[in-house]
């Protein structure tokens, strides 16, 4: 039987982060607790966060689950922390800027070529080029997993565009106007900075040819995507125009958007759209989300497009696994976050060994995400476990396989009082003339008792997470 | 401001307006249907059907007028794109759609109203009173057109809802008198007689200036009293006038802030000159039909002159 690490007790006692939360729930009654728990969710509804699942079809304004118990990290745990997704943020834009560029890592013979360049997700189109202050990613969503006390790793990068920052956010506006005396026992740090600081990451990054005080504008496909309110509830924080496709054209060396006083150039687009959208000339001629001819402006330094397209090179499943190596390689340091021990389908050795321990393992789709496509060894049924290996052998490629964790718990508000579920941790790290980490990010919890897929598509909830100040 | 954000604003109040004129031709004819009277019930709801513009669109789904079904199609009908329901949730999608431009007081009252909206479609109908629904629309309406006035940046987005609010109305009041021009018509036979003033009173409550109507007026109920309050008078909140001076004020606005005209500008001068210029002798002398669908016509003109001005990014 796996034992779990609990993040609040250790047996009876109180770990010292979450010292005062222990008197907070136990004195709080069922009754206050459903009231505030219907008067969270009246606010989330108000404020118009709702989640949309692609393909579920039902509800398009179902919320996400909000779960009430914070979950807490001492200042100690989240410096090194820190240290580490700074650490690994740098480490994906070096390794991006080198790709698209001499491709030394390569050369080096660190990384299999065939890993980089035959990427689906490598751009062809952007080779050779190098973004303004070598950013490719600049915003890095880490997601973490923790198994004990010190013990963190790393389950997967985001280089191209993370949500979930807008949960991270409103979970901690609702949280004080909840429990506000739980912000004056508790010196928790501050995330509401977040926004002035995307903003001026992205000003930042502004092309060579801005003159003047960049204008910055959030690229969305529209208001039937799933993150549109996360999409719009950024534009209004930093105060930018939320565009869409139609709303821009090219012309001369430029990229305008259509305003009621006529056109208005845009210098930085914080596109929140895939790159195979973004303009019809350079990739999928039938995308009607894009802007023709925003490529060549791009490349001639007339606009700058964040994350940089080609940025999904990066967090590609099967390229994850040398990142560690990626660190050595370009810092000359020892990775302070671990990867998770992965066996790629693709070669030999590995897929032996993944078939041999199905039962046991997480197999996952090397370009999938949302929790779907992925097998939880330990929680399927013997008829699972061999649909699934019919699809590996299939197609070995498209497979990674991961131990399955002892994920972490915190106490979590549930229908019989506060019980145990397990949780991750995404982090948004902000990548530009500087690498910023606001002290806190979106905890994500697996409501279902002993399940271990967070997802919000697959049940999962949100907490909010605290970084106390030492 | 983006073009199409200003054309979401302008259409979120055209979506409020109209859904509040359609409550108010609910509360009308469910008025008149109470009366016992010879007139005959059947009659007056085919006309608001008419004025509403969803006449077409009810026959072919329902075929009689009979009321309990006429006042499913105004409120609760998402096939008829009028509907009260229709209009309330289209409003709020383009609110969604805008929401860095709203403040949140107005984004919560589109949003509360469409919420509330979702719970009265739940209900039963037998337990939803018509009066309810009609009051129920009233109140969200002027909670939207108050959170707008009470929080919103007096800035170009506060000026296109405005023109919005204006030019459905100014649409709204014109077809309204259109459908129940031939009340107005003064005819000797008629003049002073019970159906008349029956008419007439039913026309100002369509519009809810029935009691404005007698403040500003007083003594007997005229035809040319009626037209003179509903087209030209500047008090009349619902006046073609009022609408017209409405739109271009607001448009001149726009052009201080942007630092120049466009055609809008120049189109709405015109029309409320010629407005300013009418009696009411001459609106009957003219035809009463003709110059309201000439009204209705100028109107369409100058929304389209302002969709081309600003809405549109057309605009270099």
């Amino acid at each position: 039987m796996t034992t779990y690490f609990n993040e609040m007790y250790e047996g009876e006692a109180i770990r010292s982060p979450y010292a005062r939360l222990g008197d907070w729930v136990q004195a709080m009654p069922a009754e206050l607790r459903q009231m505030k728990q219907a008067e969270a969710e009246a606010l989330f509804r108000r404020i118009g966060i709702t989640f949309a699942v692609y393909g579920e079809g039902g509800d398009p304004d179902r919320l996400i689950p909000f779960d009430m118990f914070p979950r807490v990290f001492s200042g100690a745990e989240w410096a090194r922390l820190e240290r580490g997704i700074k650490q690994r943020a740098r480490a994906l834009n070096a390794f991006l800027v080198d790709v698209y560029g001499r491709g030394e890592i390569v050369r080096a013979g660190r990384i299999p070529a065939n890993l980089v360049y035959r990427n689906e997700a490598y751009e062809k189109a952007v080779s050779g080029f190098v973004p303004p202050k070598g950013v490719y990613s600049h915003i890095v969503g880490i997601d973490l997993v923790r198994t004990g006390p010190d013990e963190f790793f790393v389950l997967e990068d985001n280089c191209r565009t993370p949500s979930g920052v807008s949960y991270m956010l409103e979970n901690r506006e609702i949280m004080m106007r909840m429990f506000p005396e739980l912000f004056r026992e508790n010196r928790i740090e501050p995330v509401d900075q977040y926004p002035e600081l995307l903003r001026r990451t992205l000003a930042s990054v502004a092309p060579a040819k801005c003159d003047r005080e960049p204008t910055v504008v959030i690229l969305t496909p529209g208001h039937f995507n799933s993150a549109y309110y996360e999409h719009s509830f950024l534009a209004d924080l930093m105060g930018v125009e939320l565009v869409e496709g139609q709303d821009l054209f090219v012309e001369g060396e430029f990229v305008w958007m259509r305003t009621t006083e006529g056109p208005k150039r845009v210098d930085v687009i914080y596109r929140r759209i895939d790159d195979a959208f973004l303009d019809p000339l350079c990739f999928r001629p039938e995308s009607m989300l894009g802007v023709p001819g925003l490529m060549d402006v791009y490349r001639s330094g007339g606009v700058s497009i964040c994350s940089a397209p080609g940025a999904g090179v990066a967090d590609d499943k099967a390229v994850y696994t040398y990142v560690p190596e990626m660190v050595r390689f370009y810092l000359g340091e020892e990775p302070i976050l671990n990867n998770v021990p992965t066996w790629k389908c693709g070669q030999a050795e590995d897929l032996k060994y993944v078939l041999a321990h199905l039962p046991e393992l997480v197999v996952k789709e090397v370009h999938g995400s949302g929790g779907y496509g992925m097998l939880v060894g330990p929680k399927a049924s013997s008829e699972e476990v061999e649909r699934f290996r019919a699809r590996i052998l299939d197609d070995p490629g498209n497979y990674i396989a991961q131990p399955t964790l002892a994920l972490s718990t915190t106490p979590t508000f549930v229908a019989e009082g506060v019980a145990p579920r397990h949780v991750d941790l995404r982090p948004y790290c902000l990548v530009g003339e500087r690498i910023e980490l606001v002290p806190g990010g979106l905890t994500r919890v697996a409501l279902k008792e002993g399940s271990l897929v967070v997802n919000s598509s697959q049940g999962g909830g949100v907490k909010d997470t605290w970084v106390l100040a030492e | 401001m983006l073009s199409r954000t200003a054309d979401n604003l302008f259409w979120i109040a055209r979506y409020m307006e109209r859904a509040e004129t359609m409550a108010r031709l609910l509360e009308v004819g469910s008025r008149i249907a109470m009366l016992p009277s010879a007139h005959g019930y059947r009659n007056e709801w085919d006309s608001l059907l008419r004025a509403s513009g969803t006449a077409d669109g009810f026959a072919k789904k329902y075929g009689d007028s009979v009321q309990r079904n006429i006042e499913s199609y105004l409120f609760f009908d998402r096939d008829n794109p009028s509907s009260v329901a229709s209009c309330i949730t289209a409003a709020r999608e383009n609110g969604r759609i805008v929401r860095t431009a709203l403040t949140t007081q107005v984004w919560d009252a589109l949003n509360s109203a469409f919420q509330e909206l979702r719970a009265l479609e739940r209900e039963p109908r037998s337990a939803l009173e018509l009066s309810r629904l009609t009051e129920w629309t009233m109140r969200n309406s002027a909670l939207v057109r108050g959170a707008i006035d009470a929080t919103l940046l007096r800035n170009g987005g506060w000026d296109f809802l405005n023109i919005g609010y204006y030019l459905e109305r100014a649409d709204n009041t014109a077809r309204l008198m259109d459908v129940k021009y031939y009340v107005l018509l003064p005819r000797a036979d008629f003049v002073g007689s019970g159906l008349d003033n029956y008419q007439w009173t039913t026309l100002l409550r369509s519009m809810s200036a029935h009691r404005a109507f007698h403040w500003a007026y007083g003594g007997e109920v005229t035809a040319a009293k009626i037209a003179d309050f509903l087209i030209l008078n500047p008090q009349c909140p619902r006046s073609l006038m009022t609408c017209i001076c409405g739109v271009q004020s607001h448009l001149d606005r726009l052009a201080a802030e942007y630092g120049r005209e466009t055609a809008a500008q120049a189109q709405a001068r015109a029309l409320r000159a010629a407005l300013e210029g009418l009696t009411v002798e001459e609106v009957f002398d003219e035809g009463l039909h003709e110059f309201l669908s000439r009204t209705i016509r100028s109107a369409a003109d100058l929304t389209s002159t302002i969709h081309e001005s600003y809405l549109s990014g057309g605009l270099r």
